[in-house]
């Protein structure tokens, strides 16, 4: 059988940087192959090469036999290749009609024919199993519905091969799952696909091969079937990776207790009447479907919402009209839920970033002036006991990687010991390696006696850190559960919302 | 062709872009004066003749350049904390007023009095941004309409004032302010020229605002709010306290330019004695990359622009409205320049 697509020592260099190095791959008929990597390991600018974004230094793209012209996205189009961005390339002021037929009409005519384009998005529609509203306008859309407006983008310009750049990145779990299901059957029409992942259980529940990238190479490449996530792990990192477990040991006294609290933002109860308990040396897991009310308890564990009933207090101190500022002062460590937009400010030096949050302190400040010099000091301290990669005092933040950054935020926040620490998301969008240095971190705190309250949207994460799990439904927490109790049936129920009849079922 | 960001921006890079800007701005502006039946390169070189070209030049470009520093400093500070104050010139004439009014019949020493003029013309300015910035702050009025249109409100109301209460009744009928009291005026830099110490003043304030910006909780914690104010907030940053402060320093600076110029050079106001200086101090400050030191060299450049022109419209005839267009056509440049460090072009 013929490769419908074909990479032939692709070499790509940046400058200094080699981000492919004599890559090779191949896509056979109705094949789904999975590209697995950390994040970095050049992925993303493989599939722009092959797209016609970036122009390959060297190699050869063969598709369906025929040589694509370097660097010309339309020529790749033209082939039959398809590409679905990471991040959506849709106008939210047009209809899905709109979006899919844009790019695709000739110039030179006037008016356009929507009526043929409406039956043929329609029925690609239907063949694919992929249902639209048409008229609809892009912005009213979900993200799984804008993903899917995308991938039609793809289908209606006779794509046979589709490229999916981090498909799941935007997606829960049960639209990943649904995704994949839909990828599945469309293969079963002659479609080729490739996606592009770091989290190992998709690849492993949804490609038939899966080639691993690691720094700009190609190292292996194995048939899903004949691999286990063990494996794949280790090749994608090149070691042995495993995430630290969490060790049983006794629970301290009480540290930060909510008692039904309810915080109201414009009318609306963003948390209803939650009550939580975080013991010393305890993590208290809070797991959950995004947009339950995650995003409120966040900003009222950093300072950032007040309660307007119920009570939030740390020790003796009542907390809930404290800002940021008080709250770091009282001893409580803050680890924001988007690292990029909350927790760093990207042009800054990571000396700046490691004392913002305490410039008024007399650590690091004194009339009014900063002390350079031992702000500097407290970052290269932080560099180095907490494995930041690639950083100086000096370097810009915006220029880390994400586990690196992530982990100096949390550097920043755990190297006062603090009382309380909030870990919101931690690990999101971190790759393997990266995860096991945060739980890692998390778990050397717990030991210390620090009150963890961890918000979770990865299952797995949760149940492994916790001592205690809540789920949020809705503003809403549940009772707590011990680890021990936390099966998947009982998650599962909490985090659909059932809880109150538990104990009476 | 697309647009994609650098990565680190080389210093090289950052330090040419400007000089790039405003060669590219001169042979924009070189097609004019080639319309106007003048050879370019002469126009040129009596521009940089009328600026450089004796002792005299010399110092009536410095004389010039001083208010631009201050009017610069102004802009760059606001801008940096994306606060986008158009209002300089408002600013400017406000603080030159209140000077005037002021330092007319202040019964204090000499260097005392002149101490409290300064502060006075820079309180005036800083109370001028405050009302724009407030609005912002409480009720999301954009700060550029109202800053630009106050500028407008305050003209007129100079022109009132130097019609009516603060009427010079020695100028012979000339819409003049009183002025202030020659004690309280600047001693020249060098003899038998205009040029005064209020250049002195305005350098002190570059390095000051230099210090400020680098050195201090509040420039620190000014630019992570100018650059992400959500980290900031996150940080717990008060982002109001932070604008305000900004406010105040910016109209500040901007006032203390109309002092200065009052103190220094004309003693009364006249509504014509900035040839904008309030809105080149945007062009400068741009030019700057926002950078006070580069203010300094900035304000020296569109002060040899003003000054020169001059020079050139006397010696060849090109109207000295030229000088407007290149400054005008350098921020525009600068604008291109600045997103060619910030990205580079792939094909």
């Amino acid at each position: 059988m013929t490769p419908v697509l074909e990479l032939s020592n692709i070499t790509k260099r940046f400058g200094a940087l080699t981000a492919n190095e004599d890559v090779s791959l191949q896509l056979g008929q109705g094949e789904i192959l999975a590209l697995l990597g950390e994040n970095g390991a050049g992925k993303t600018t493989l599939m722009n090469i092959l797209f016609g974004h970036y122009e390959a230094d060297e190699g050869t793209v063969r598709v369906f036999g025929e040589d694509l012209p370097a660097g010309k996205p339309r020529a790749a189009i033209a082939a039959g290749v398809g590409m679905v961005h990471q991040h959506f390339t849709l106008a939210g002021n047009l209809t899905v009609l709109e979006n899919v037929m844009l790019g695709s009409e000739r110039l030179t005519r006037f008016g356009s024919d929507t009526s043929a384009a409406r039956s043929k998005l329609m029925g690609i529609s239907d063949r694919f199993g992929l249902p639209v509203k048409p008229d609809v306008k892009v912005s009213k859309l979900s993200v799984g519905e804008r993903q899917r407006v995308e991938i039609l983008k793809a289908l209606y310009r006779d794509a046979r091969v589709l490229i999916l750049d981090e498909p799941t990145a935007v997606l829960a779990r049960p639209e990943a799952e649904r995704l994949f299901e839909t990828l599945r059957g469309m293969t079963k029409d002659g479609l080729s696909l490739i996606f592009i992942s770091h989290k190992l259980h998709e690849v492993m529940a949804a490609s038939d091969r899966v080639a691993v990238l690691r720094g700009g190479k190609m190292v292996a490449e194995r048939k899903t079937r004949d691999t286990s996530p063990a494996e794949l792990a280790e090749l994608m990192v090149g070691r042995k990776v495993e995430r630290p477990k969490r060790e049983a040991h006794s629970i301290g006294a009480p540290v930060l207790v909510g008692s039904g609290i309810t915080v109201e933002q414009e009318g609306a109860f963003v948390l209803d009447d939650v009550s939580f308990t975080v013991h010393a040396g305890e993590i208290l897991g809070i797991v959950g479907v995004s947009g339950n009310g995650q995003g409120a308890l966040g900003a009222l564990l950093s300072g950032l919402a007040h309660p307007t009933a119920g009570s939030l207090t740390l020790g003796n101190t009542d907390i809930g009209h404290f800002g940021p500022r008080d709250l770091i002062e009282a001893g409580v460590a803050r680890v924001p839920e988007d690292r990029h937009s909350e927790g760093a400010v990207g042009e800054m030096s990571v000396w700046e970033n490691a004392v913002l949050e305490r410039l008024r302190s007399d650590a690091f400040s004194n009339l009014g002036f900063v002390r350079k010099q031992a702000a500097q000091e407290h970052a290269r301290d932080l560099i180095g006991r907490f494995d930041v990669r690639g950083a100086t005092p000096e370097t810009r933040i915006r220029l880390l990687s994400g586990g690196n950054m992530q982990k100096l935020i949390l550097g920043r926040s755990l190297s006062t010991g603090p009382k309380f620490l909030l870990a919101n998301q931690p690990t999101r969008g971190l790759d393997e390696g990266a995860i096991a240095a945060v739980h890692q971190e998390l778990l050397a705190a717990r030991s210390e006696g620090a009150a963890i309250l961890l918000i979770s949207e990865e299952l797995e994460e949760a149940v492994q850190l916790s001592d205690r799990i809540q789920a949020i439904v809705k503003g809403r927490l549940s009772q707590p559960v011990t680890a021990d109790e936390a099966d998947a049936r009982r998650l599962g129920l909490m985090m659909a919302g059932v809880w109150d009849t538990e104990d009476a079922a | 062709m697309r647009l994609e960001r650098r990565e680190t921006v080389p210093l090289a890079l950052v330090a040419t872009a400007p000089l790039a800007a405003i060669l590219c701005a001169l042979l924009l502006a070189a097609g004019l004066i080639g319309a106007a039946g003048v050879n370019p390169l002469a126009a040129y070189g009596e521009m940089l003749r009328g600026a450089f070209g004796s002792r005299l030049s010399l110092t009536e470009m410095f004389t010039r350049a001083t208010p631009l520093i201050l009017t610069g400093l102004a802009a760059a500070v606001a801008f940096r904390a994306r606060l986008w104050n158009i209002g300089g010139e408002g600013q400017f004439f406000m603080g030159a007023l209140v000077t005037a009014w002021i330092g007319h019949s202040l019964g204090l020493p000499g260097p005392i009095g002149m101490a409290v003029l300064l502060v006075c013309g820079m309180a005036a300015g800083a109370l001028l941004l405050a009302g724009p910035a407030y609005l912002r702050l409480h009720f999301g009025v954009d700060e550029v309409v109202t800053t630009l249109l106050l500028n407008f409100i305050v003209i007129l109301f100079v022109g009132l004032m130097i019609e009516g209460p603060l009427r010079d009744p020695l100028a012979f009928g000339w819409p003049q302010s009183v002025p202030v009291d020659s004690a309280y005026r600047f001693a020249d830099l060098v003899p038998r020229t205009r040029l005064h110490m209020g250049l002195l003043v305005a350098l002190a304030a570059a390095g000051i605002v230099w210090l400020i910006l680098t050195r201090t909780v509040f420039g620190v914690e000014t630019r992570a709010a100018g650059l992400n104010a959500k980290a900031a907030a996150f940080a717990g940053i008060s982002l109001p306290r932070t604008i305000m402060g900004v406010a105040l320093l910016s109209g500040a600076l901007a006032g203390l330019a109309g002092a200065v110029e009052v103190m220094g050079v004309t003693g009364g106001v006249t509504t014509t004695m900035s040839p904008g200086f309030g809105y080149a101090g945007i062009v400068v400050a741009m030019l700057a990359a926002l950078h006070p030191a580069g203010v300094v060299v900035a304000a020296v450049f569109v002060a040899t622009v003003f000054v020169g022109a001059d020079a050139m419209s006397r010696a060849t005839g090109v109207p000295s409205f030229i000088a407007d267009v290149i400054v005008a056509l350098s921020l525009l440049t600068m604008l291109v320049a600045l997103l060619f460090t910030t990205y580079r072009v792939r094909r």
